[in-house]
């Protein structure tokens, strides 16, 4: 009896399976095997398919860049896939990249999520005659041709701190910086880099109290944040050098009804603050533009796997409205090519933006 | 003599489902066998949906992604099987792993480091054994605490850095091929523990013991099994073996950092339960623990293949893992209900399976197309 009925289930099911595979690509007429095949003969004449890999998906700020790679991808008349891993984690990245090379796409555009591990990965896919740009987050050099480096360290510690101290006032006083994960690689650099412009004279009136990492996750963040108000009763400035850091402290201050007395600054974006610059929770906090960022690595991956300039310190190439960049090589960061300044958004400009 | 028939028959009608005589059908009603059949149609799908799909150094790249898991899920099958769980792998992997590269880090020689890592890995999974089978402590709640503990330890060990340039020797575990074919390294140490894991489980006298603690733990303590000592060794086992995946994992990656592997124990115990064991322990084989490792990588290599989403490939992991236990479970429904009619529930049952299988292919159809459209 048991027998009969989960014989009769099972085969149902593989039947129920075998005419669904059978049917599913017919009845949808074109999109299954077409596009995939083209790809493949167009993909030694002329280079059409490139992915843009964010760190995962669902993240607001890739999402943001990816509208700015479309823009460029419109106008070069290529095609970039917006793929990511569903967590922000290296082993799952790795499986997703060499998905993506087994493919043999053109290009690939990468924020890494581990800078080291991704490096045979980086290798494999050069290969195989992919041309492998880095942007937001980088792959040690030896594991991509080029990074898109959205600002120097230098501009980017220097910024926040500048913005700390506008905000702390005069007197100064006691600020604490609520980071992404531990080991986030960028994140850890501008740390440094703010410690050592702490050292300054000029702010030697700021005191950093703790570094905290909320992980990139929202209740965390906010969490660390509250934390923070309740070991420092004095505490002025929150820096938090993170879109999803920023934004949930800036809400654990306007929730502790601490406005006005805790400010937070760092890295956020235009819409996702816009809330809190206009309740005075963060006034002021500094990005470049995601956009225009994977706009400029769609370009320069492009410009790579089509031949136009070849991945080496002075070669020059000119993406779109931003107009002309050159290759540099920097000890530390290898091959790159750098975006710009970061920019500072405050109650007087952050309705320019929409993003 | 009669009063020995009569006993032998009364157990006769009392499990009447059991099949005395065996249909031949019956052997293809194994679980196991439902996980070939649907690795045969992933197999199908992805060779039909994609020109990439069969291709051996795409196969080969993609195979080793899935070997740390196989190599934690191999102590987690016993594990499981003695209807105890081990949360605190993946934790464990990392710490080990993190061990090794501070010892990199500080100049010590590879292979040393790789030895105290392994000890280090061994030593984690004492204390987990010691807290389960000695200090008699829930399994769960144990391998949760070490699972967080283990962890800090891994932070603690590398904070914010990185172990990197390891000499190639040492990455060949993780990204070299056997003589000179596309066979990764990994690959075939994962077989041969596979095979070695599967005989300990099917063929020897301590693998029956761990289905009895599994079925009844105080039966099996009274009928002499040594309960406590089988469930210490488990756990170093595991240990072991964790500290054995990070290392693979380190050589893979060519570098450490403490948050590697973060998660991966439930890809582990999802591949192990997706085999079909029961995760209140007493049944399940190795057969269908590794099929399972199998079908979900051909399932996320082949739905990658095909550019869908992660979240979307997670969500159909899950769906599988859904249909794994409705199955069995309403197998046992029938059995108990012991009519030949079917009753409304059971029926209810099927139908939602069906619909779950269903709506599992329209999704998979649905949400390839338009990210194919949209770009």
């Amino acid at each position: 009896m048991k027998n009969r009925y989960l014989l009769i289930t099972l085969v149902t099911l593989i039947v129920l399976s075998f005419v669904i595979t059978a049917c599913g690509p017919t009845a949808e007429p074109a999109p299954a095997p077409a596009p995939v095949e083209e790809e493949e003969v167009a993909a030694p004449a002329e280079c059409t398919n490139y992915v843009l890999v964010p760190k995962n998906l669902g993240n607001p700020y890739f999402d943001t860049g990816n509208t700015g790679a479309q823009e460029a991808a419109g106008e070069l008349g290529i095609t970039v896939l917006y793929q990511g891993s569903a967590t922000a984690d290296a082993s799952e990245q790795i499986t997703l990249l060499n998905s993506l090379i087994a493919q043999q796409v053109c290009g690939l555009a990468i924020s890494a999520n581990d800078s080291d591990a991704l490096v045979p990965t980086g290798q494999a896919a050069m290969d195989a005659g992919i041309a492998v740009v880095t942007w937001d987050s980088a792959i040690a050099p030896a594991g991509r041709d080029l990074h898109i480096n959205q600002a120097e360290l230098e501009g980017i510690g220097r910024v926040q701190i500048e913005m700390a101290s506008r905000l702390a006032g005069d007197d100064g006083g006691q600020i604490a910086i609520l980071s992404a994960t531990s080991t986030a690689p960028n994140q850890n650099a501008w740390i440094e880099v703010m410690e050592e412009v702490l050292t300054e004279a000029e702010y030697a009136n700021l005191e950093l109290v703790e570094v905290v990492y909320g992980d990139d996750d929202d209740t965390k963040s906010y969490n660390e944040a509250q934390a923070l108000f309740t070991k420092y009763p004095d505490l002025k400035v929150i820096i938090a050098p993170t879109t999803v850091g920023i934004a949930a402290s800036a809400r654990a201050v306007t929730d502790a009804d601490l406005i006005g007395q805790v400010f937070v600054t760092g890295l956020g974006t235009p819409n996702q603050m816009r809330e809190y610059v206009k309740n005075g929770s963060s006034p002021e906090f500094a990005l470049w533009n995601p956009a225009d960022l994977a706009y400029l690595s769609v370009y320069a991956m492009h410009a790579l796997a089509i031949g136009e300039i070849e991945a080496q310190a002075g070669a020059t190439f000119t993406a779109g409205r931003l107009g002309q960049y050159t290759v540099q090589d920097d000890p530390d960061l290898g091959l790159n090519v750098l975006l710009g300044m970061p920019f500072v958004y405050d109650g007087d400009n952050i309705d320019d933006f929409d993003w | 003599m009669t009063s020995s028939t009569i006993p032998e028959k009364r157990s006769d009608t009392l499990i009447s489902d059991r099949p005395i005589r065996k249909s031949f059908l019956s052997i293809f009603l194994k679980w196991e066998w439902f996980l070939f059949v649907l690795i045969l149609v992933v197999f199908f799908i992805n060779t039909r949906l994609s020109p990439f799909f069969l291709n051996a150094a795409n196969l080969s790249r993609t195979s080793s992604d899935f070997m740390e898991i196989g190599l934690m899920m191999l102590p987690m099958v016993l594990i499981i099987i003695t209807g105890n769980i081990d949360l605190s792998v993946a934790s464990n992997m990392g710490m080990s792993a993190s061990f090794m590269g501070l010892l990199h880090n500080m100049g010590v020689n590879i292979w040393v480091a790789a030895l105290a890592g392994l000890t280090l890995g061994t030593l984690g999974g004492v204390l987990n054994g010691y807290l389960v089978a000695k200090v008699k402590l829930p399994a769960l709640v144990v391998t949760l605490g070490t699972f967080a503990f283990f962890r800090g330890i891994a932070f603690g060990f590398l904070g914010d850095q990185a172990a990197r340039n390891y000499p190639s020797a040492f990455t060949y575990f993780g990204q070299g091929r056997v003589f000179n074919t596309l066979i990764p390294f990994s690959v075939v140490l994962f077989s041969v523990l596979a095979v070695l894991f599967g005989v300990v489980l099917h063929r020897t006298t301590i693998g029956r013991y761990l289905y009895t603690i599994g079925n009844n733990e105080q039966a099996a303590k009274y009928s002499g099994v040594p309960v406590d000592r089988i469930k210490f060794l488990l756990f170093i086992v595991s240990g072991f073996m964790s500290a054995l995946a990070g290392l693979i994992l380190a050589a893979r990656f060519g570098s450490t950092r403490p948050d590697n592997g973060t998660g991966l124990e439930l890809a582990v115990i999802t591949a192990a339960v997706l085999g079909g064991l029961d995760i209140n322990g007493g049944k399940g084989s190795m057969y269908g623990a590794t099929l399972a490792l199998l079908l979900i990588g051909l399932l996320r290599f082949g739905m990658g293949l095909l550019n869908i989403q992660s979240q979307v490939q997670s969500m159909v992991i899950g769906l599988l893992l859904i249909i794994s236990i409705l199955i069995p479970h309403i197998g046992q429904q029938i059995t108990f209900t012991r009519h030949i009619k079917l009753r409304w529930k059971t029926i209810l049952a099927i139908l939602a399976m069906v619909a779950v299988f269903a709506a599992f292919f329209v999704f998979f159809f649905w949400s390839r197309a338009p990210i194919i459209a949209r770009f």
